[in-house]
This record gives C-alpha cells, structure tokens and sequence, in this order.
C-alpha cells in the first residue's frame, strides 16, 4: 500500500508541492505505508534532490511528449504509473491542471475523488476529507468510499514535509501515451507582477465598490508603497476591469497573506472563502454594516475615494 | 454543431450567511425561504454556447437538467435565453447526489439524445462546489476535456478554447465531441432573457425522463458527507475613530506600517 504525491516537473517543488508532500507523508504515516512521488515532465536536479529527501520512492515519467503539460498525456501518465503502486490515496495540489485532470484519475482508478481539501483524516479505514461548501457558508466531511482517494488539496493548509534521513531511490518511467485528442497551442501569462498572489506577503484588493477599472491605478500606487500586490473580487474581474487571474474567492485564488486590505469590497461569502486564513484582515467600506468588517481586524468606515489619496500620502510619508 | 449544457439546479448561493442553517442530521443545507436557482457557471455556460451559435449562425442547443420537478424551472429560463431545447431527468429530490452517479445519469440522457459534438458544464456548482461533473462526465462518455474554457470557436473540423490558468490563459485545439467546463469573464456574464422570450419558453415543451428511462440505477457510492457544520469565524474588528477624516486615515496607515515593519 502506497500513498501517491503527484507533482508537475514545471512547478519545480514550491510551496504547494511541499504542502503536497506534507499531506502525504502524514497519511502515510498514519496508514503505515510508503509515500511514493510522481514527477511529471522533465524535472531539474534540484527538484529531484528536494523530493528524495521527503518520499521514499519517486517515479518520473520525463519522455518529451511530457515537457509541457497537455491534459490527456499527463492523465494518461499519473494513471499508468498510479495502477502499478496500488495507492491508498493520490494526492495532487489545487493548480488548474491538477483540478482538470482528478476526477478523470479518480475514474480511470475506480476510486473516488474530492477538491480544495484543507484536512485528511482516516475513519474505519475510509480517508475523511475536510472542505468548504456553499461558498464557504458550511464545512463537509467527505468519505471516500472508493480506493484511491484522489485529493486535491488547498497545499498551504499542510505544513511541509521533513526532511529524512534516508534518501529515495529514482526510477524512469517508460510509457506508452497514445494520442493527444486535445492540444494546448499556446500559453499566455499575464504580465507577472513581482509575487505570485499564493505568495504575497501583503494584498491590497479592490471590488466592484471601485466602480471603474481607473481606481485600480491608485490600488497599484498603494500597492507599490507597501510592497504589496493587488487582486480583486469576481465582480471587479468580471466587469472587466482586471484580469481574471486577480480574482481572489471560492473560484479565484486561495491566499493567506499577513495583511489583506480590502477595498470596496462586500465580503460574501465566496470571497471570504479566498482570503479568510490571511493574517490580518482590513477593510475600506462606505457601509458600516458591510459583512467583511464581520472578519476584520481593523478598518474604516468612509467612502474610499476621499481615504485612498490621503492614504497614499501618508504611506508615501511613511517612506520617504 | 450539437451543443449541450448541463445546468444545475442549486439554493441562492446569495443568502447572507446569518439566514443559511444546516441540517446536521440528514447533512443538508436547510432551504427556509431560499430560492432556487440556476448556478451561476451553468448560466455562464450556456451564454458561451449561445455566444458561439450566434457567431456560427447554426447550431442547436439542449439544456439538459437533473433534478425535481422544480428543475423545471431552470430550464424554461434556459428556453428564455434562447436555448433550443430542454431535457429534463427526474431525481428523488437527493440534497447531496453522488458525483458519479449524477455523471452516469447525464451521460445516459445525452446517448439518449443521440449526437453531440461539444458538451458544456460550468466549473463548479454553487452549493457543493465539487468540480467533478465534467471531468467525470468526459469519462463516462469516453471523450477528452478541458477545464475552465471561457470562449470557444470552430476551428478546422474541431474546436478552438481559450481556457483561463493560474496565471493567464491558454489556446487548446481540440476534436470534437468533448466536455468542456466555463468559468466566468467578463464576456460571458449571462443575459437577461426578454420579456418575450419568457412567455414563448412557456409554450414550448420540455422532454421528461425517469431514472429508468435512462436505465441508470444507483450503483456503489463514490462518497458520503459525513459531517456537515458552519464553523465560527467572526472577529472584532476595531473601526479606526478620530475627529477628522485626516486622523483616522494616519491611524489607518499606522496600521499598515505595523504589519509592513513586522515582515
Ligand atoms: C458559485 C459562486 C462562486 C463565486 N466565487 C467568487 C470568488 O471566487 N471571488 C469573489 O470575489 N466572488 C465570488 N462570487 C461572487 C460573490 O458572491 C459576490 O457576488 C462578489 O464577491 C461581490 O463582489 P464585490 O464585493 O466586489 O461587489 P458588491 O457585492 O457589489 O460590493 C461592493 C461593496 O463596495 C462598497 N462600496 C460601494 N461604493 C463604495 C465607496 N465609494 N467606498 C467604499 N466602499 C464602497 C459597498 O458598500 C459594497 O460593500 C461567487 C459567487 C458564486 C455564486
Ligand atoms: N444535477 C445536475 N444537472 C445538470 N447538470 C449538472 C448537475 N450537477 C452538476 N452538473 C453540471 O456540472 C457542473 C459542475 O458541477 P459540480 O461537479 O457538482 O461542481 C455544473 O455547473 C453543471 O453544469
């Protein structure tokens, strides 16, 4: 019995990887059976050398067909590499592509899959997966009723993996993939600011109080003073004045800075539920009854146009 | 081309959370004077498709629904949009249906339905938010998938997607049939039927199925809900006072400092 990290070569073994790694050895340990790790694509030394020292075994499936991913190719893969390690559970991070590809692995397994898992626990031999429902209004526990359990987990929710002392042994994996019925032709990144979003120490964030894609100018100012980086609520990104990839909720990023300030922001429910394990909570709203002051540890209750330019003055001040 | 949407049925996601209430015995959200509605993804969904034949000038959309009776309701607002057709499957009423089966279930009304080149789902549901129809969906009818598509074109004998990722977007050719997902942008942010439109999608017919006119019964279970809480997270949050907007902004911006100075 095995439980199975499966990791993207891409990523290289960053955070989310680490929290990844750190869900499974405690369920191994739990379950007494080895953690083993899959590597997807052609990963360097250092992220070989960094997975060796957590799992006790790594598998990686490095052809080329698999140097970039392709939805069909790396299911295949994780799946053929899955069938011959007889997993107790397969444990994948929360990216896009992990979250295309798991319940399809779920499948093709004959076990049954759950998302954005924030803990694991064991019940009657069954894995007993904790995640938030109804936009972050209520928590299940879910119960896996098939083997594997195939989780996709909200990584930073585990602490990392230690280090042992003995090191895993490598194996190459050679497959036989087939066709690729789907093809990605092009990948575009958005201007990547300093941080990734998952990484920012501070996030100012702007909603649809904002009323224009314009404020979001004087939020990048704010943002610059403090070294901060700015996101926004799925109002705010659908009415086109931000890039989808600034969303921040249920459906947006999960982030967990010290200090999240909220700007114009209501607080539903779906948002919180992107940015309730941030630190420190602040809000600009004109409506003192606005639910986000409810998950605030400070803010002021005034119409963000005559705070933010006094605001910036004074943190301009702050620095000079 | 043969488009299918799937559209759930959900509770208004919209109910501040001081009027939502859990059951903690059956492990359901308790409906009170909540609404029902159509998730948001599934509405996105079908504005894409809608988008999409507009472009192409042909094609034929079926709303597809797995629900009660009351999914009736969600598909006559599917016609109101303008959705050509609506198939409804009846359920018992399942608060929490099993992810596999309510795949199993689609996938059996959509072979019933006969072709189909692309299936639509939306990313996630509203309610439970499981992610896994489509995935599932794609499987079961043995066709790939491509996850959180927000606009789609003909392309060659196949479709072209744009698909948002964590940190932009992605182009991807792909055959047809498959199953796609939509998540929301700015460009399919759904419409608001006419008010004719609402009158005619009441004249129009809908297709009933049963269970066991699909064939499909409940098989094993993919998983169970075991607990079902709200948990508590409220903390006091200290409103910065002061005479004058001037001080209370300084006390604002001190704040900050504080957390700033502490990284
Ligand atoms: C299935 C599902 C998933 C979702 N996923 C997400 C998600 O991932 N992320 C997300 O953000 N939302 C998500 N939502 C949407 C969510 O429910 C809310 O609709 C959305 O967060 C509202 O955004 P908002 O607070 O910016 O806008 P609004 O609700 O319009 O709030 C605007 C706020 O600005 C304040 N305001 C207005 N003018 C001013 C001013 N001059 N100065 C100061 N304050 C002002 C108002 O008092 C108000 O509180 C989801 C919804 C569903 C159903
Ligand atoms: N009962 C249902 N009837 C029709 N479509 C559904 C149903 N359940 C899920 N779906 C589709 O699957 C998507 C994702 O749902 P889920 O996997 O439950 O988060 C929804 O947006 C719908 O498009």
């Amino acid at each position: 019995m095995s439980v199975v990290i499966c990791l993207f070569a891409k990523n290289g073994f960053d955070r989310a990887g680490q929290g990844v790694a750190g869900a499974g050895r405690r369920l191994a340990d739990e379950l007494g059976a080895k953690l083993q790790a899959i590597i997807i694509g052609a990963a360097d030394a250092a992220m070989i050398d960094a997975v060796k020292t957590v799992a006790d075994g790594v598998t990686i499936a490095a052809q080329s067909e698999l140097s970039d991913y392709q939805s069909e190719l790396y299911l295949s893969a994780a799946a053929q590499i899955c069938q011959s390690l007889a997993p107790k559970a397969v444990l994948l991070s929360n990216d896009t592509y992990s979250q295309e590809i798991a319940a399809r692995l779920a499948h093709r397994l004959g076990g049954s899959a759950a998302g954005d898992v924030t803990s694991i626990a064991l019940h009657d031999g069954n894995v007993r997966a904790r995640r938030s429902v109804y936009g972050g209004k209520a928590e299940a526990v879910i119960e896996l009723k098939r083997s594997p359990a195939v989780l996709w987990i909200r990584a930073r929710a585990f602490d990392p993996a230690p280090a042992r002392e003995s090191v895993a042994d490598v194996n190459q994996a050679a497959l036989t993939l087939g066709d690729a019925r789907t093809r990605i032709v092009e990948r575009k990144s958005e201007a990547i600011t300093e941080a990734r979003l998952e990484d920012a120490q501070i996030i100012i964030s702007g909603g649809r109080g904002l009323g224009g894609p314009e404020p979001f100018e004087d939020l990048k100012a704010l943002a610059a003073l403090v070294g901060a980086q700015v996101a926004a609520s799925r109002a705010a990104c659908d009415s086109g004045w931000c890039p989808p990839t600034w969303q921040v909720g249920q459906t947006g990023k999960k982030v967990a800075p010290q200090l999240y300030l909220a700007i114009a922001i209501h607080g539903a429910s779906q948002h919180l539920a992107g940015m309730s394990d941030s630190k420190i909570v602040a809000a600009i709203n004109i409506d003192k009854d606005a639910p986000i002051f409810k998950h605030c540890k400070f803010g002021i209750v005034e119409d963000y146009r005559k705070v933010v330019p006094l605001l910036k003055e004074k943190l301009a001040a702050a620095q000079a | 081309m043969n488009l299918i949407v799937c559209l759930k049925q959900i509770l208004d996601p919209d109910i501040p959370g001081r009027d939502f209430k859990v059951d903690p015995i059956s492990k359901e959200a308790v409906r009170g004077a909540a609404n029902l509605v159509t998730n948001i993804f599934c509405e996105n969904a079908l504005e894409t498709a809608l988008q999409f034949k507009e472009k192409n000038g042909t094609g034929k959309i079926t709303a597809i629904c797995y629900a009660p009776e009351s999914g009736e309701d969600t598909l006559r607002k599917a016609l109101a949009m303008r959705a050509d057709e609506g198939v409804q499957v009846l359920n018992d009423g399942l608060a929490h249906p099993d992810p596999l089966m309510v795949a199993r279930t689609l996938a059996a009304a959509i072979r019933k339905i006969g072709t189909f080149d692309v299936v639509m789902v939306g990313r996630e549901s509203g309610d439970w938010g499981v992610g896994q129809t489509g995935g599932l969906l794609a499987e079961e009818l043995g066709v790939p998938y491509v996850g959180f598509v927000d606009h789609i074109e003909t392309s060659g004998s196949g479709v072209k997607l744009k698909r948002q990722t964590d940190a932009g977007f992605e182009i991807v050719e792909a055959s047809t049939p498959l199953v796609i997902s939509i998540t929301n942008d700015e460009h399919n942010v759904p419409r608001v039927p006419k008010t004719r439109d609402v009158m005619m999608s009441f004249r129009q017919s809908l297709t009933k199925w049963t269970l066991s006119d699909l064939g499909v019964s409940a098989s094993e279970s993919y998983y169970e809900v075991a607990e079902l809480g709200i948990p508590v997270k409220e903390s006091s949050c200290e409103l910065v006072t002061g005479e004058t907007l001037e001080e209370r902004v300084s006390q604002l911006a001190e704040k900050i400092l504080a957390v700033k100075r502490a990284l």
